[in-house]
């Protein structure tokens, strides 16, 4: 139950941060991606976690939740994340057997982000 | 894939079909086992060197004639025992080497590699050189013989080995890939586009998960496009997973493209790992590794083992940069490599079938540009500035504008030039300005035509279909092309031609011209043919293209209203 409703809560938590990330990206005037920088840093904050978000030039939107007791994390580290997200997300990408909207079974970007996690911890 | 599968067989008959079955489900279980010894053995370099250098039979052939009385089941016994002492990985290998061998030698490689590796290393060169056996691996062990000279390094050898024994591609598979590879891609330093490589590797018929898991394994630069190298890392897994080995997680290092030709500059040995970070991280543990094959590999040979390792970190570094994200740049670079490199594979291989063509003329002075010259000068003692037009296409790398006017074959001759220039003016852009020289070319020209010769009728759509060609072809083989571009025109332009300029031929020093034209009329309808092939495969390359581009174009409309809410 506790994981179950532990999913269930990022769910919720990534989905209505959606919404920010969307007011944010939407926000610039200028409608040039090129202007607008990719990453989008702390959507808000609640009193258990953080979350960030990061766009990609494709809006393709990366979400990380951090436990808001983590406050050895600085902003750079969550920079560096999204950017290794990204990079394996391209590679996951540059597979012609990957079709864009199935869910990444790619064993190299588990293991990068399962990499990323542990570090972060 | 089908192709290949189809080439198996075969191989595999001529073997000795029921052989290789035993062999290979004490192989398969070798390998599994084997596989967690993979990672932490990575000397499979030394192997691959060995590989290299693998046809010449190793010295301890001596061991092969000890393991002729065996049979094939005799490498299978032999192969348990060597699994209980854990000395097993090089069984698998040597399991796999056995049964191409077995068929042959009855197995007298296999045996080898159960005495543990020296001994099966040499047997292994040998029955690689063989050319019959499709076997799969059998280098890697030779190589490791020769190399040995401590226990230990054998021991981590012959685990190498075995383990990766299976991923080594032998030369006869080496060959087999080189002529997949070509037949999507004539150009063995170009790339294979995702697309072209997915539609190939889907014959394979193996699940897409499969097959996704062994691009992400082959495509080490991660740029959705395979090297040469990379195309024979993806085939050989696909050809060793069809054969029931089951994927490694990472890829062996005999099959990383930067072990096979040492110096390549593509490959980062961590294939899997696609981020720049990860890389990072992993690299002192690969560099690890790479040291201790150094060390081993440095006794024993070879200058180009020990720079690889070098090699890779600095590979690595540079990949860096290239695995920087830029997706849509990526699948644009991807998008038009293809079409450059097709086109340039086409163009290659059109320029390969006209070379011959056109050497011959030059000693006797009857080049495509010298007899254009001499064209040149016929004709416009006919009154028909043609050949000039060609001539200049053809003579120069450079392309010089055609010269004015000249009645209907002229503007044809023209088209062809304008086209050439525009080709070798750009590389990815040239497609589409090609496509409008074309448009505007095929206007001129039919304009032109028009008011021209009833001769002319044989040239718009010769024109046509080389306008096309030459639109879709990139530069350099485009000025291949010219000659025969040119020369393809002049002969329906010849043919009409051909009549006045033998009358105006006789005029002149007539035999010799006579002869040249007639050669060059022979090399041209030769390379016309070959041209109106290419066209028509251009032409297929452009329906999928344009294909391509519309699905693109409707995915941008569907995520358009996304972006804008």
């Amino acid at each position: 139950d506790n994981v179950c409703s532990g999913e269930l809560k990022f769910h919720y938590t990534v989905h209505t941060s959606l919404d920010v990330v969307e007011e944010k990206i939407s926000g610039v005037g200028k409608a040039l991606a090129d202007q607008r920088e990719l990453y989008l840093g702390l959507l808000y904050p609640t009193e258990d976690y953080k979350v960030y978000g990061y766009v990609t030039n494709s809006k393709v939107k990366f979400v990380i939740v951090v436990d808001s007791s983590n406050t050895s994390l600085r902003d750079n580290e969550i920079r560096s994340m999204f950017r290794k997200l990204h990079n394996s997300f391209t590679d996951v990408m540059c597979n012609p057997f990957y079709n864009p909207g199935d869910p990444i079974q790619s064993k190299a970007f588990d293991s990068i982000v399962s990499t990323m996690m542990v570090q972060a911890c | 894939m089908a192709a290949a599968q189809a080439g198996l067989p075969v191989r595999l008959e001529s073997v000795a079909g029921e052989l290789p079955l035993p062999v290979f489900v004490g192989i398969t279980n070798e390998l599994e086992m084997r596989y967690p010894n993979h990672p932490s053995t990575n000397e499979s370099q030394p192997h691959i060197l060995g590989s290299l250098t693998g046809s010449a039979p190793h010295p301890p052939a001596d061991r092969p004639v000890l393991r002729h009385p065996d049979t094939s089941m005799d490498k299978q016994e032999a192969w348990s025992p060597p699994r209980s002492p854990g000395i097993s990985p090089p069984c698998s290998p040597s399991a796999y080497r056995s049964y191409p061998y077995g068929a042959q030698r009855n197995g007298t490689d296999t045996l080898l590699a159960y005495d543990g590796k020296v001994p099966g290393r040499p047997s292994v060169p040998q029955e690689n050189s063989s050319p019959s056996h499709y076997s799969l691996k059998l280098q890697s062990e030779q190589p490791v013989i020769t190399r040995g000279a401590s226990v230990e390094r054998l021991v981590e050898r012959a685990e190498i080995d075995y383990s990766d024994e299976p991923w080594r591609i032998t030369e006869e598979q080496r060959e087999y890939y080189t002529n997949q590879f070509r037949s999507l891609q004539p150009d063995l330093n170009a790339l294979i586009m995702g697309t072209v490589a997915k539609n190939f590797f889907t014959k394979s018929k193996l699940p897409i998960p499969e097959l996704s898991h062994i691009w992400e394994l082959s495509d080490v630069d991660k740029d959705g496009a395979l090297t040469f190298p990379e195309f024979c890392t993806a085939f050989h897994l696909i050809v060793a997973r069809k054969n029931g080995y089951p994927l490694p997680e990472t890829l062996p290092a005999t099959l990383r493209p930067g072990f096979v030709e040492p110096g390549v500059v593509t490959v980062p040995p961590s294939e899997e790992m696609g981020s720049v970070d990860l890389q990072m991280t992993s690299r002192p543990g690969v560099t690890a590794k790479q040291d201790r094959r150094e060390e081993s590999r440095k006794p024993e040979f070879s200058p180009k083992r020990i720079p690889d390792p070098h090699e890779k970190p600095i590979q690595r570094v540079s990949t860096l940069k290239p695995d920087s994200p830029q997706e849509l740049d990526a699948n644009m670079k991807s998008r038009t490599r293809p079409r450059s490199y097709s086109s340039t594979s086409m163009d290659d291989a059109m320029k390969k079938v006209e070379e011959p063509p056109t050497p011959p003329p030059r000693p006797q002075k009857t080049h495509s540009r010298a007899s254009s010259l001499d064209l040149n000068k016929l004709f416009q003692q006919s009154g028909q500035g043609s050949r000039p037009s060609q001539h200049s296409l053809s003579a120069k790398s450079g392309w010089l504008p055609p010269p004015p006017a000249l009645p209907p074959r002229p503007p044809a001759t023209q088209i062809f030039s304008f086209l050439p220039s525009s080709e070798k003016s750009s590389q990815k852009a040239v497609q589409q300005p090609n496509f409008a020289d074309f448009s505007k070319f095929r206007e001129e020209q039919e304009s032109s035509v028009r008011g021209g010769l009833s001769t002319e009728d044989l040239v718009p759509p010769k024109s046509d279909s080389t306008l096309r060609h030459q639109g879709h072809a990139p530069q350099k083989p485009v000025r291949r092309k010219l000659h025969p571009e040119s020369q393809s025109a002049t002969p329906p332009s010849a043919t009409p031609y051909s009549a006045a300029t033998l009358t105006k031929s006789t005029q002149r020093p007539p035999p010799k011209q006579k002869r040249e034209i007639q050669m060059a009329i022979r090399k041209n309808r030769e390379t016309n043919a070959v041209l109106t092939r290419l066209n028509s495969e251009l032409q297929q390359q452009l329906k999928v293209v344009h294909r391509e581009r519309v699905t693109l174009e409707s995915q941008l409309e569907l995520l358009r209203p996304v972006a804008s809410t």
